[in-house]
């Protein structure tokens, strides 16, 4: 199968793609709900870290836990954990970011009947050396823990290889979405989306091995593609489990050239030194990289980052895409738009949920943005 | 004798808590000296409601909680409005009602007091949640002053020690930043000082909220509201000190005499998250008219629910691990088992939980730990959808059936 082909595939049915991995590798699965989650440290236990990105089908079990004014990530995670569907995990990771999810962790703990489940309690600001202290504390119980949990040793080597893997796994996502803002009719929208999702549900070393064959694929006649005519968009906010976005918004002659998305950048940026403690050197990787809007670093460096990426990527509209009740995004959205008025870029705002809005509805919507840029 | 004194109801008179008149007076007081801190030079800084504020105090700076005039806001009925301004700026109706109002208040002076002071600077405790942390950057940006973050670790299953050596590492960066801002030194003895009266203060009033334990309970959850806001703002002062004093003094006498708040108590209740502060009256008058009384809370012990956790002699430490385990900022396991105390201790027949939509972390759960407390210790529960300050989330006519129903139930 052609790299592409096999990572739409896995991103189309990443439960399918687990449970047939699970026995072919004798590997545990974990699953984990951001991206503050030390995937090196799953991948040198031996594990496949696994993103659980909430179901977009109906909600039955969930609400006997959850009321109505909870994200449609929490709430979709827990639902397919209490219907079954994420049988093959082994265990769960919580690092601490919203209130939600520090919640989720709680019910998730007390009804999701896993072998295994972990809290990262990391620290919320990540700006003085008091927090970077604590932050290798947790992240070396969280080894510790692992070792525990799975029943394996993880040796100071072994997490030294798996920092290895997930820096060319950050380097190739990286270089790929470079070709994407410079060349953008190279690679569909929804291949994009395809390789980030499967990028983080596949076991690391064979997602290495795809990505460095399309990235052969990609870099031969780089020069295909250069010119669609369409406008150059950054989509902001949390996590994006709708590929229908990526295409309205090509269908409406804009080209998604980059982003600020925990299920985009926000993922592969940084990397973590490869000599040194590797605990600590995890740890810097996550006090150095831009934040989720869930932990502090200082009060305008989002603002900044976002303005520095419009420039750097010559961004001609950014769509905000929040989930509903998600609430580090929403206090952050009147500044952040703030900042693109000063700059002059426009923006658009989508709130969304499990199920997206009519597909009329959404269309026009972005046309009437894509037509105004 | 005035007419109006010849028309009240004797009965209704005897039940009234007199201390009222001396808070309404220092809360008063409070808020002039805070809105005049420009004429007499002092520092004011914004503190949230589960924050450190004993180092405010001594180091003599004014400490001004958005929280408490959140609920200010709330029991005047003018959340609408300042949410709805605040939702015009671009803040998501979703998001916090304490919040929303505050940033509407914060643009248009507007409120029952005509805003808040202005901030010297900014101090966040994150152990009530992370929304303040978000809505005290949006305050750092607005009025353009330091923020100080005081980071407490959530407990799941425990506190390491890791944890603790971080909250005392941030409790002496707390005191560097109140130096530099301040442009004095800590004064350590009189930081002791405001350290025994905080303990002294929490005890008291710890002691007025165990007066709820006596059949008929003097106070209700309701009053513990009410008499809530020195123990949050005026912390560690001898003024509140005397004044828990006091009320608990009242609350004795009330006990000796025989004297309820709710005139037929039959049915004791336990009140678990924040009030819906602008309708404290109705639900009070709404529980009472089935003889039922909420005799405690989970929400107005969490101040001194921590006090097992300070040792006076060496306050700043030990504070900086208790403000980490109140209530919230830890888990439902551990959560259930304050309220299996509770439950026991005020001997209480129902529990009522508000689901307040301005408030995911004591919210969310909720669903489970109803479910234990109704299959472990066979207690009816009710949950009653609403928010502590946005009234568009109060259906009127649907909470009333609810709660008739289920004073039916504990009837039967």
């Amino acid at each position: 199968m052609e790299p592409l082909e096999k990572l739409s595939a896995v991103a189309h049915d990443p439960f399918a793609y687990a449970q047939a991995i699970q026995p072919a590798l004798e590997k545990p699965v974990i699953g984990y709900f951001c991206s503050y989650t030390p995937e090196e440290m799953l991948t040198a236990a031996g594990a496949v870290p696994f993103r659980i990105f909430g179901t977009r089908g109906d909600i039955s079990l969930a609400d006997a836990h959850l009321q109505s004014y909870c994200c449609s990530l929490v709430r979709g995670g827990l639902e397919d954990v209490l219907k079954g569907r994420l049988s093959f995990l082994k265990g769960a990771v919580f690092p601490h970011t919203c209130d939600s999810i520090q919640r989720l962790s709680d019910i998730w703990r007390l009804n999701a009947g896993l072998d295994t489940h972990f809290d990262l309690v990391l620290p919320v600001k990540l700006t003085t050396q008091s927090a970077r202290t604590y932050m290798i504390s947790v992240l070396n119980t969280f080894r510790a823990e692992l070792e525990q949990g799975l029943n394996v040793s993880i040796s100071d080597e072994a997490l030294h290889q798996a920092i290895y893997t997930h820096n060319c796994i950050r380097d190739r996502l990286g270089r790929i979405y470079r070709l994407k803002s410079q060349n953008p009719g190279k690679l569909a929208a929804a291949d994009m989306y395809a390789i980030m999702k499967a990028a983080m549900v596949m076991d690391r070393a064979e997602l290495l091995e795809h990505l460095d064959a399309l990235w052969a694929d990609l870099s031969a006649g780089a020069s295909e593609g250069a010119s669609t005519g369409r406008k150059r968009i950054l989509m902001s906010g949390g996590i994006c489990n709708h590929p229908d976005i990526y295409h309205f918004i090509e269908e409406a002659g804009g080209d998604v050239v980059w982003d600020d998305l925990c299920t985009g950048t926000r993922y592969f940026e940084g990397s973590v030194e490869e000599t040194g403690d590797p605990v600590e050197a995890i740890a810097d990787r996550y006090l150095d990289r831009m934040v989720c809007p869930a932990k502090h670093m200082g009060v305008t460096a989002r603002g900044e980052h976002l303005k520095q990426l419009v420039r750097t990527h010559r961004i001609d509209g950014v769509i905000f895409l929040f989930l509903k009740f998600c609430d580090p995004h929403g206090f952050d959205y009147p500044y952040l738009k703030e900042c693109m008025d000063q700059a002059g870029v426009p923006t658009l705002l989508l709130e969304v949920e499990e199920q997206l809005p009519g597909e009329g509805q959404f269309r026009t919507r972005f046309e009437t943005f894509i037509d105004m840029l | 004798m005035s007419d109006s004194s010849k028309r009240t109801d004797p009965e209704k008179e005897k039940r009234k808590i007199k201390s009222v008149q001396k808070m309404k007076e220092i809360m008063t007081n409070y808020y002039i000296e805070a809105k005049g801190a420009a004429d007499t030079g002092k520092k004011v800084a914004w503190i949230t409601s589960g924050g450190p504020v004993e180092p405010l105090i001594a180091m003599d700076v004014i400490p001004v909680y958005p929280e408490n005039h959140g609920a200010m806001i709330g029991a005047s009925k003018m959340g609408i409005e300042l949410c709805e301004k605040a939702e015009e700026m671009g803040y998501p109706r979703e998001l916090c009602s304490y919040a929303r109002a505050d940033i509407g208040c914060a643009v248009t002076d507007g409120g029952p007091i005509g805003g808040l002071p202005r901030p010297d600077f900014l101090v966040c405790c994150n152990n009530i949640c992370g929304t303040v942390m978000k809505w005290y950057e949006v305050a750092a940006r607005y009025y353009n002053v330091p923020l100080f973050i005081l980071d407490t670790p959530f407990t799941h299953r425990e506190f390491p020690p890791a944890a603790k050596q971080y909250v005392i590492d941030q409790i002496y960066e707390y005191i560097a930043f109140l130096e530099e801002n301040c442009g004095k030194k800590m004064d350590y003895d009189r930081m002791q000082e405001v350290g025994r009266l905080s303990v002294e203060g929490l005890r008291l009033w710890q002691a007025v909220l165990d007066s709820g334990a006596h059949k008929p309970a003097p106070m209700t959850a309701f009053d513990a509201f009410f008499h809530l806001a020195l123990i949050v703002t005026l912390r560690g002062t001898q003024e509140a000190v005397d004044y828990y004093r006091q009320l608990r003094d009242e609350m004795q006498e009330r006990i000796n005499q025989g004297i309820g708040m709710v005139p037929n108590e039959k049915y004791r209740l336990l009140w678990d998250n924040l009030p819906v502060w602008y309708r404290t009256k109705w639900l009070s008058e709404k529980f009472a008219s089935h003889d039922a009384c909420l005799v405690a809370d989970t929400y107005t012990s969490a101040w001194s629910g921590v006090l097992p956790y300070i040792d006076e002699n060496n306050f700043l430490e030990t504070m900086a691990v208790a403000y980490s385990q109140v209530y919230i900022n830890v888990s439902l396991d551990i959560m259930i088992d304050t309220l299996r105390r509770l439950i026991k201790k005020y001997d209480v027949d129902g529990l009522v939980m508000h689901s307040n939509r301005s408030c995911k972390p004591y919210s969310l759960g909720q669903y489970d730990l109803q479910k234990i407390v109704m299959e472990e210790l066979k207690i009816p529960t009710l949950i009653l959808e609403a928010d502590m300050v946005d009234e568009r989330s109060f259906s009127e006519s649907q909470i009333e059936t609810r709660i008739d129903a289920f004073m039916e139930t504990l009837k039967s």
